[in-house]
């Protein structure tokens, strides 16, 4: 019996030192790869097969629950990372409500989230641990209305789905809409599976503006632009970074050309300056997933996971000089060093967080790039 | 509002109310038939959408392996049965026959064909013998174990079902929706008032459709021994008629006029793997006001759907669902004062 306890004793000695020998860092990511978001979710985790597999030189373990896009289900999967896996970052989720879910587990755990999908201004407690990869919607956007600026557009009407991201585009424009010039003047409303926008756009056509703005995203934002081309809209339709994906424009077919969208600088990598800041990292990622996914399969997803990972890259070569990784000691070191990231060049933009911007990004995360013969090219 | 818009609005609603129409009379079909809520009806919908549009893009659909998956699976359950009963010996060759060699055949002869992009019609045709099949298929596996259970067990069944063909339909077709190429772009009158020549041919064929079912209940030995199940199937069966074929009969006719819609309404809108529920629900929204019994007063419901969905969508567009939803409450109110329950009559059974 006493010999039993040394054994294991001497045993639990051993499996510790391998333990601190070899620090395995263990990230969770909740996402959703089925369910209504599944387009995004599915090349949010498909970008997984591409990053490092160390972070800081340590290795690391990838975890993926499906949240379904479901804010419950991603706050469940946050909860489990956190209690089962005792997870050093939490990464997620493919769309807002469920990304804001995550981001009160966050908080009260006291893990570094690195949000996923672009989020509203959060209280103290959760921004202090949440890290949000895409640009902000208003970024994104001011790309847009500089553009309609530019071009002389009074009156603007709007379209965007009955939800978050529907209501996130529309107060982006709205806001940027007096600086630059242009009213919003309609606010309609369409839900991804729908069959037939054709009251929406009949409204849109009897307001008759000078432009519209579609807040969709991928293949359902070509229904509205195509109940508008088949209407006889000629003038400017502009779409968000959510739409610039190759199922857009395999769905709009000839009726998407035209169609005008800001994204981040990965999505037209190859038509980017030499010196434009991200090219050299952007052109190798969509270089290799698109080696690994398909011609014509890269979109500004796969990107957000991809910049998440090199975020915590950065972080994690600091925070292991402050702890081990598993101990709550190390994910505030991990939180720390995150929010200190200077100069980090990712596939999206370029990274310098501080304690009250937890994005980071400026303009040069941001081109805007249009429907040409069937591809997104940029916009010269 | 002016006329030109309110034409307008009432072209697209009669458009997408004639699919939601097609869809009432399949679920009528089936439930008068099995007491089955068909809840996967609009499945079939998005199925031969997705597989219409694979097939154009020269890609094998996914349904290939779910038609095979699925031969195979009912093989083996009806081989089991066969051997319980003694029967195997002599059931055993037609059941290789109809549920193994006829699926792989369908299923090469469109792994063959598909790279070859052999035109719209070839395709459909494709599409349709990919799809129909998986309606008795389904019947089969899910719902003949069960079929004296009560409404709510095979309603409970229904949902199962939805839930496993929807995520089947994502692992074949992935997130991302599908519009398929029209017939034809031509286009009827001009300036405000256009007609696209999809919208009439989804219409004609709806119409054409309910014509061919009215002659085959009224007028086929078949259609009318569906009617005497749906009447009575203990009276049904007494007077020899097989509630089984009948089963059978009408998850192949629901799976037929499923995929006509996904085929019809695919150019003129775009599919993905989850809309078949929305599709399934407005045509059930339909059904409702019809009393679940009457086939002209679930197409005139549906299309009463259809057109309601059309103005509120120019009116309250981020109302609209909530609208023809809501519907549902005042008919449901009057019908339970008015109508004899249903439900209450099958469990006097």
């Amino acid at each position: 019996m006493r010999r039993a306890i040394i054994k294991t004793g001497l045993l639990g000695a051993f499996a510790l030192g391998a333990i601190a020998a070899h620090a395995e860092i263990t990230i969770g990511l909740s996402l959703g790869t089925t369910g209504p978001g599944a387009s995004m979710g599915i090349p949010y985790k498909n970008a997984l097969q591409l990053v490092p597999k160390t972070l800081g030189g340590e290795p690391v373990r990838y975890i993926v629950l499906d949240d379904e896009s479901k804010p419950d289900n991603a706050a469940k999967n946050a909860l489990k990372f956190v209690a089962d896996y005792k997870i050093d970052a939490l990464m997620g989720s493919n769309n807002v409500p469920a990304s804001l879910a995550m981001t009160q587990v966050a908080a009260e755990a006291k893990v570094p989230l690195i949000a996923l999908a672009p989020l509203p201004q959060l209280a103290a407690e959760k921004h202090k641990w949440t890290f949000v990869v895409p640009q902000p919607p208003d970024l994104m956007m001011s790309a847009v209305a500089q553009h309609m600026k530019s071009r002389g557009i009074k009156t603007a009407g709007y379209i965007g789905y009955s939800d978050t991201w529907g209501d996130l585009v529309y107060n982006a424009i709205s806001a940027l809409s007096e600086a630059n010039g242009f009213k919003v003047v309609t606010n309609e409303r369409f839900g991804r599976a729908d069959a037939s926008v054709a009251g929406q756009v009949m409204k849109i056509i009897a307001a008759d503006p000078d432009a519209v703005v579609v807040g969709g995203s991928g293949s359902p934002a070509a229904t509205p632009q195509i109940a508008l081309v088949e209407r006889g809209f000629k003038k400017p339709i502009y779409h968000n970074p959510g739409t610039v994906n190759l199922a857009f424009i395999q769905t709009g077919k000839s009726a998407a050309e035209g169609a005008i969208a800001p994204t981040g600088p990965l999505i037209v990598a190859e038509d980017l300056p030499d010196n434009f800041p991200t090219k050299t990292v952007s052109l190798d990622f969509v270089k290799r997933y698109e080696t690994m996914f398909g011609a014509g399969s890269r979109n500004g997803f796969a990107g957000y996971t991809y910049d998440g990972v090199l975020l915590l890259d950065a972080a994690v070569t600091v925070a292991l000089k402050k702890a081990k990784p598993g101990t709550p000691e190390f994910r505030v070191a991990l939180r720390d060093a995150i929010e200190s990231v200077n100069n980090l060049i990712g596939t999206h933009g370029v990274y310098n967080m501080t304690p009250a911007n937890h994005n980071g990004q400026d303009e040069r995360s941001r081109v805007l790039v249009h429907v040409m013969k069937g591809e997104w090219r940029l916009v010269k | 509002m002016n006329t030109d818009i309110a034409l307008w609005m009432v072209q697209d609603g009669v458009v997408t109310g004639a699919i939601y129409g097609l869809m009432a009379l399949a679920l009528v079909l089936v439930f008068a038939v099995t007491r089955v809520i068909f809840v996967p009806q609009g499945e079939f919908v998005s199925m031969a959408g997705l597989t219409l549009g694979t097939l154009q893009l020269g890609q094998t659909p996914g349904t290939v392996y779910l038609l095979v998956g699925g031969g195979l699976l009912v093989a083996a359950v009806e081989m089991v049965q066969a051997a319980r009963l003694g029967l195997l010996r002599q059931r055993l060759p037609r059941l290789i026959l109809a549920w193994i060699i006829l699926p792989v055949a369908m299923a090469m002869l469109v792994v063959w064909l598909a790279p070859h992009k052999l035109g719209s019609w070839v395709e459909m045709a494709l599409t349709l013998g990919l799809i129909v099949p998986v309606g008795p298929m389904l019947y089969r596996i899910a719902y003949r174990p069960l079929a004296n259970a009560s409404v709510l067990v095979l309603f409970i069944v229904s949902m199962a079902v939805h839930y496993a063909l929807t995520g089947i339909e994502l692992a074949m077709f992935g997130g991302e929706g599908l519009r398929t190429n029209a017939i034809s772009d031509w286009v009827l009158g001009s300036g405000s008032m256009k007609i696209g020549a999809q919208s009439i041919w989804v219409v004609s064929a709806s119409v054409a459709c309910m014509v061919v079912l009215w002659f085959f209940f009224e007028r086929s030995l078949y259609g009318k021994a569906l009617r005497a199940t749906a009447i009575n199937r203990v009276g049904a069966r007494l007077v020899g008629i097989s509630t089984d074929l009948a089963g059978r009969t009408a998850f192949l006719l629901a799976a037929a006029i499923g995929a006509l819609s996904g085929l019809l309404m695919s150019p003129i809108t775009t599919v993905y793997f989850d809309s078949g529920l929305m599709i399934g629900l407005k045509g059930f929204v339909g059904a409702i006001l019809g009393g679940m019994v009457s086939y002209p007063l679930a197409v005139l419901g549906a299309v009463g759907v259809g057109l309601l969905e059309s103005f509120s969508s120019f009116w309250a567009s981020a109302y609209k669902e909530t609208i023809v939803f809501t519907l549902l409450i005042p008919v449901l109110l009057w019908r339970s004062l008015t109508a004899r329950h249903l439900v209450a009559e099958d469990e006097e059974e």
